[in-house]
């Protein structure tokens, strides 16, 4: 009998694998051909998942495939190619439609990212409605990118930035929340999950009291869309934004959901082809939704990307994803959090897929440093979320966020590196 | 595969743990900050001179192990020098962490700053071993605005 020689990054299933039902993991990770290299030597973990996602084989031979097969540019040509094109597109429109839930097709407009998406709705919906001395309220574990299209807005408009605050949990305080909205707040724009800290915000309740009032909602859904299911018509949020790329589909495209009375009532964001049906020198005609909000040739290998990445994450199922990625966080917060000298940064009761921690006398950087010489791949810094840094007194935090290809075995590597941390620095 | 000893050199988490000359300059006639905020890094550096010569310099600040340690380890192969040897000792230096130079056969003496030899095998973690040493040059230059590393 021979002996085949394992490779240091050969994966070794453990013998008491627990696994959610018809989740099956082996298989799940073959669909990722960038996992199966190794990193400085070791096989490579990546838990770096919040930044950005890596993409299954059906969404990598999708956007081969348009190039391939139906590339030409779409809405404009009579011919066989811009016909496929187009329907591609449209395609992709209500795959994404029918995964958020929304109502219409056409409530569906494509940009490059959740950033975009926001900026889209300052930059439209914002300068229409605010006033000065008006208010946006956005909470205190925003990111950069729910934060600073707003302060450009309000510093435009002479209108105020309200924060409302959390807890040392890193929780939402969604009383302070309430008070926070008045008759001044023209627009609430809040994270679904927080992607320094992983908390998950009770949205369908801030919607209601927003509602309440009368003010509208954006949800910012980049670092949810990838855990959890989504369902806009039962939020009932009237903006709703995220990016492909945290989702397991390519980069440069993401989506902001908007209902359609609003996104028919707001001026368009940028001008030029397709976004328009009729153009003199003297007037403008701007064409219907979504195309009104859609200038320029679009992102179409992105889309089309964007929904083979939405019907590979259908085809595992969202909530066996979901169940299986919080076995996953809780075991990885047991594991980091009882290596000695870790403090856990976020410890909401409701908590996706982020785990942030700081290492006493290290700093993240060191840690993130010496995790990547041992394969591991994980984000430090501030997470383009300084005001949380600022929060929780730390200059920066260690951050691992996990996909549902993580297994517990890089778990264990994690737990492992952060003891090595420990020994390098005595 | 680069050895993590060599960058994390017993010298450097040594220096991390207890910075030297870590407090501030009253008598400061120049004063410069800077700032990583990808990595969180901050520190200021305080120069006392007397002509051309450094006579005092310190530093306050947070940041990582290399960071630290690189802040620590200037003030104390700064102290009495002149401008254009510290300038000098700079370019040096960022030769040496760039890895365009070995430490040793050269006219400049690094001296105990050869310790950060193992920064060029690490190409993310250069920012963070010269972010003391463009703090200083700013102090030299009184540039007023705090200076970064990254991007």
């Amino acid at each position: 009998m021979t002996t085949v020689a394992r490779l240091p990054w050969d994966h070794v299933p453990s013998p008491a694998r627990e696994i959610v039902p018809g989740f099956d993991l082996e298989r799940v990770r073959a669909d990722f051909p960038i996992l199966e290299q190794p990193a400085h030597g070791h096989r490579l973990v990546y838990l770096d998942n919040a930044a950005t996602s890596h993409k299954p084989k059906a969404v990598l031979d999708a956007i081969l495939g348009f190039y391939q097969h139906d590339n030409a540019n779409i809405h404009r040509g009579v011919h066989y190619l811009s016909e496929r094109a187009t329907e591609e597109y449209e395609t992709a429109r209500k795959v994404v439609q029918a995964f958020l839930h929304a109502g219409r097709a056409s409530e569906i407009i494509f940009v490059r990212s959740a950033t975009e998406a926001i900026n889209l709705v300052a930059q439209t919906y914002g300068r229409v409605q605010l006033g000065r001395g008006d208010e946006v309220l956005i909470t205190a574990m925003e990111h950069h990118s729910n934060i600073v299209p707003w302060q450009l807005l309000c510093e435009e408009k002479q209108a105020k930035l309200r924060v409302a605050p959390i807890n040392d949990r890193g929780e939402l305080m969604v009383e302070e929340f309430e008070r926070l909205l008045g008759s001044r707040t023209k627009i609430v724009a809040v994270g679904h999950v927080s992607n320094a800290l992983g908390s998950v915000n009770p949205v369908a309740q801030l919607i209601r009291l927003a509602h309440a009032r009368k003010i509208p909602v954006l949800i910012d859904g980049a670092q949810a869309v990838p855990h959890l299911a989504v369902n806009v018509a039962d939020l009932d949020c009237d903006f709703y934004a995220f990016s492909g790329h945290k989702v397991y589909g390519p980069t440069g495209i993401g989506v902001l959901y908007g209902k359609a009375a609003l996104l028919d009532a707001m001026p368009p964001y940028q001008g030029g082809g397709d976004m328009i049906s009729s153009v003199t020198f003297q007037k403008t005609v701007y064409n219907k939704l979504p195309h009104k909000f859609e200038a320029g040739t679009p992102h179409l290998a992105g889309a089309v990307g964007l929904r083979a990445a939405i019907e590979y994450l259908n085809g595992l199922g969202l909530d066996t994803v979901a169940a299986y990625e919080h076995q996953l966080l809780t075991y990885a917060t047991e594991r980091v959090s009882e290596i000695p000298g870790v403090r856990l940064i976020g410890t909401a009761s409701e908590k996706a897929a982020v785990l942030s921690f700081v290492m006493q006398g290290v700093h993240p950087h060191d840690i993130g440093t010496i995790l990547d010489q041992q394969g591991i791949a994980i984000r430090t810094g501030h997470h383009c979320a300084q005001p949380v840094m600022e929060r929780f007194g730390v200059d920066a935090t260690a951050r691992a966020s996990i996909a549902f290809y993580n297994t517990k075995e890089e778990i264990d590597q994690l737990a492992a590196g952060i003891q090595k941390v420990r020994e390098v620095f005595g | 595969m680069a050895d993590l000893r060599d960058l994390y050199q017993e010298v450097i988490l040594e220096h991390s743990r207890a910075p030297r000359n870590y407090r501030e300059v009253k008598s400061a006639d120049r004063k410069a900050e800077g700032y990583n905020p990808l990595c969180g890094d901050r520190f200021i550096v305080y120069l006392e001179m007397e002509g051309d010569l450094i006579r005092d310099i310190a530093f306050q600040g947070s940041g990582c192990a290399i960071s630290k340690a690189s802040a620590s380890m200037m003030t104390q192969s700064l102290k009495g020098k002149t401008r254009s040897e510290a300038e000098k000792l700079f370019e040096r230096f960022h030769e040496v962490v760039t890895g365009r130079a070995r430490a040793n056969g050269d006219p400049v003496e690094l001296g105990k700053l050869a310790v950060f030899s193992g920064v060029s095998e690490f190409p993310t973690r250069v920012k963070c071993a010269i972010l003391a040493w463009h703090t200083l040059q700013a102090a030299l230059e009184g540039t007023q605005e705090s200076v970064s590393t990254e991007g």
